[in-house]
């Protein structure tokens, strides 16, 4: 098993015709990802390497059946191609989009929440999601990571590879790698892919790699102490971020005394989550506690 | 991007909040100007992106041209917690009856609109929700059907508002959220709202931030910001689409992706150094912004070694070490760089590297070893040191 996307999973990419679209696309499907179409409008009829594009969501979901959608359109005409998936009844919605307005995410997340409650929303600004040895749909070079038992969810795209690799290296491999993005309203929170996690099977360890700026951090430590018995590892970066800078992310910012790194290490380790203090140090304890199980079992 | 105040009063203007005949100026001589035309007595307001300007003597109440004059000549040029006055806000003093708070705001956390309303105004708000939250009102607004004027009315009852003036902050509370809405604001800020002794509501401050994101739907938006007190270094990457933010250490710093960056910060500063910048050079970075990145760092003077932090997903190792020959050729740094290459091509990348002999270039396997090899170098120190 693994977290939302794996052999069953069949993509439709939004904005598959443009440059960054086609290159990724057919990355994911040399991955052996099952992409069934794109969606780009005036292009319906075309073709990208064999893969159709449709005009629209409701063509490409009557004709191909995809289950997951990949939103690659830019910023300005990313929010209407997220919601027309959903209304097409797409379940699965991974935006890789960077620099939508918060006001468009805001009135995304709360009309998926109304209208479209079945639908998830993975984004914006975010690398997408890497089921090792199932599918790969987004940006993550999947080179770097092997399949395994460690579920990663993440705010940061690099960070997130740094920390695998080191997992990677040390012979652990990943169930799932979650990117749920930079941005101030995100889809899908820390909380909702833990969720995931803690009923997957194949995950007996969570890296959660969080960030300065909002809460999402403090709220999956609260949520962590109550409902989730598999181990967390944690990752946060930002402690030398100055108050009132954005530090890239449109959502990595510390307002006033709120959303700091060291209340958000604090937070989690109040709830006996163990906070690495650099990526290495969060790999080396994901392996120590690995280890630890493993050894167990053969003993 | 936050906005200077009488940018703010201006947005606010626009939807219909009250707020006191004014005139943004730069020289004495117009601020004299100014004060004679809107009507003594008059407050001289510093306008800088900075709180706590009363205090430091950046707002002032003159009676006369003479006071006016006199206190455009204190103000103007007046550093307050680094930054420098150079625009003027000349507006009509108000008289002041009751002052309130409101805000509107983006709860990220629960992902809706937020209004909040306090009488107790003039203070700071992070103060009033300490001390006695009960006079703060939170109220979330459904993002999708906006504030209501019978919600907005609620809001001010509860917050205690007095009766005579609930349906005037009421309809300072729509207009500000139509300020948020409509302006794509991630917060609009008015401390204090007062109410005159005439009874009337008015707006005595603004504080406005926008959504960068959204500035392509708003040409009129687009000039606003302080950029007179930017600097300069942030300005330029701001210009050529470089995420670059300037800090007060001596170790510049180039990664990829804002996380992996702002780690290396955290992982230098943890080493004992002290980042100069956060600068992420993007993912697909090729040599040209390579290149054009390095500049920008060394354009900073304090900048004593440089940490180049690359853990290559669609960045390309070797398009990276292309770009530091490159910028080796034209620019002759004089400053030791520490270089960590992994991912995408990165044997390419570290035998480019080799190959090119660049002087005082130290490569690093890791980003622990990376950060510890720069902290060393900045302090004049040998890469050994740091083994």
């Amino acid at each position: 098993m693994s977290v939302l996307i794996d052999e069953v999973t069949r993509l439709c990419v939004a904005g598959m015709t443009g440059k960054e679209g086609s290159f990724h696309t057919l990355n994911n499907r040399r991955y052996g990802t099952n992409v069934v179409g794109g969606v780009t409008p005036g292009k319906g009829g075309q073709d990208v390497e064999g893969i159709p594009v449709f005009d629209s969501w409701a063509d490409a979901a009557a004709q191909a059946q995809p289950n997951t959608a990949m939103i690659f359109v830019p910023p300005r005409f990313a929010a209407d191609s997220i919601l027309e998936a959903a209304a097409a009844g797409v379940e699965l919605v991974i935006a890789i989009t960077e620099g939508i307005p918060a006001h468009d995410e805001l009135r995304v997340y709360n009309t998926l929440k109304r209208d479209h409650p079945d639908t998830r929303l993975v984004g914006p600004n975010c690398p997408g999601i890497l089921s090792p040895g199932k599918a790969n749909v987004g940006i993550i070079p999947a080179s770097f990571f092997s399949e395994g038992n460690v579920g990663v969810v993440s705010r940061s795209g690099t960070l997130t590879y740094q920390i695998g690799n080191e997992i990677a290296q040390a012979g652990f491999g990943c169930s799932s790698i979650v990117g749920i993005g930079g941005d101030p309203v995100p889809g899908s929170s820390f909380v909702d892919i833990i969720e995931l996690f803690q009923a997957d099977p194949q995950t007996e360890l969570i890296v959660l790699s969080g960030e300065i700026g909002g809460s999402a951090e403090e709220e999956a430590a609260q949520y962590i102490s109550e409902h989730v018995s598999k181990p967390v590892v944690a990752y946060i970066a930002g402690f030398t971020a100055p108050a009132g800078k954005q530090m890239g992310h449109a959502g990595a910012i510390v307002s006033g005394s709120a959303g700091t790194a060291a209340a958000k290490a604090d937070a989690l380790e109040a709830k006996g989550v163990r906070v690495g203090r650099t990526p290495t140090e969060v790999a080396q304890i994901a392996v120590e506690i690995l280890g630890a199980a493993t050894g167990a079992e053969r003993s | 991007m936050d906005l200077l105040e009488y940018q703010g009063k201006q947005l606010f203007a626009r939807h219909g909040l009250e707020v006191s005949a004014g005139r943004a100026v730069t020289t004495v001589q117009d601020a004299v100007a100014a004060a004679n035309e809107v009507g003594y007595p008059v407050v001289v307001k510093a306008q800088v992106l900075i709180g706590g300007r009363g205090k430091a003597g950046g707002v002032k109440l003159a009676a006369d041209e003479e006071q006016a004059r006199e206190h455009a000549q204190s103000i103007l040029g007046m550093d307050i917690r680094g930054h420098t006055v150079r625009t003027l806000w000349i507006e009509h003093a108000s008289d002041i009856a009751t002052e309130y708070y409101a805000s509107v705001l983006l709860d990220r956390s629960a992902k809706q609109p937020m209004v909040m309303f306090s009488v107790e105004g003039g203070v700071e708000i992070e103060q009033v929700a300490e001390e006695s939250p009960e006079k703060l009102v939170r109220h979330h607004v459904d993002a999708l059907k906006g504030l209501s004027r019978e919600e907005a009315v609620e809001i001010a009852r509860r917050g205690g508002a007095d009766a005579d003036v609930v349906e005037g902050v009421a309809d300072a509370l729509v207009a500000l959220y139509e300020v948020w809405l409509a302006e794509d604001a991630t917060l609009a800020e008015i401390n204090p709202l007062i109410v005159t002794p005439e009874r009337q509501v008015k707006a005595l401050d603004a504080k406005v931030s926008l959504d960068g994101n959204a500035l392509y739907r708003h040409p009129d938006n687009q000039g606003l910001s302080d950029s007179e007190n930017e600097d300069p270094i942030e300005r330029r990457a701001k210009e050529q689409g470089v995420q670059y933010v300037a800090l007060d250490g001596d170790v510049g710093i180039l990664g990829n992706g804002a996380g992996l960056v702002m780690s290396t910060l955290d992982v230098v500063a943890q080493a004992g150094g002290s980042p100069a910048n956060f600068l992420d050079a993007g993912g697909g970075s090729d040599a040209a912004k390579v290149k054009q990145a390095v500049e920008l760092i060394l354009a900073n003077d304090k900048v004593k070694a440089v940490l180049f932090n690359i853990f290559g997903g669609i960045t390309r190792c070797d398009e990276v070490a292309r770009g530091l020959i490159a910028a080796f050729e034209d620019i002759k740094p004089s400053v030791p760089f520490v270089v960590r290459l992994d991912g995408t091509n990165d044997v390419q990348g570290r035998e480019l590297l080799q190959e090119a002999q660049l002087p005082n270039v130290h490569p690093a396997k890791t980003m622990n070893e990376a950060a510890e090899k720069v902290v060393a170098l900045a302090a004049g120190k040998s890469v050994e040191a740091a083994a």
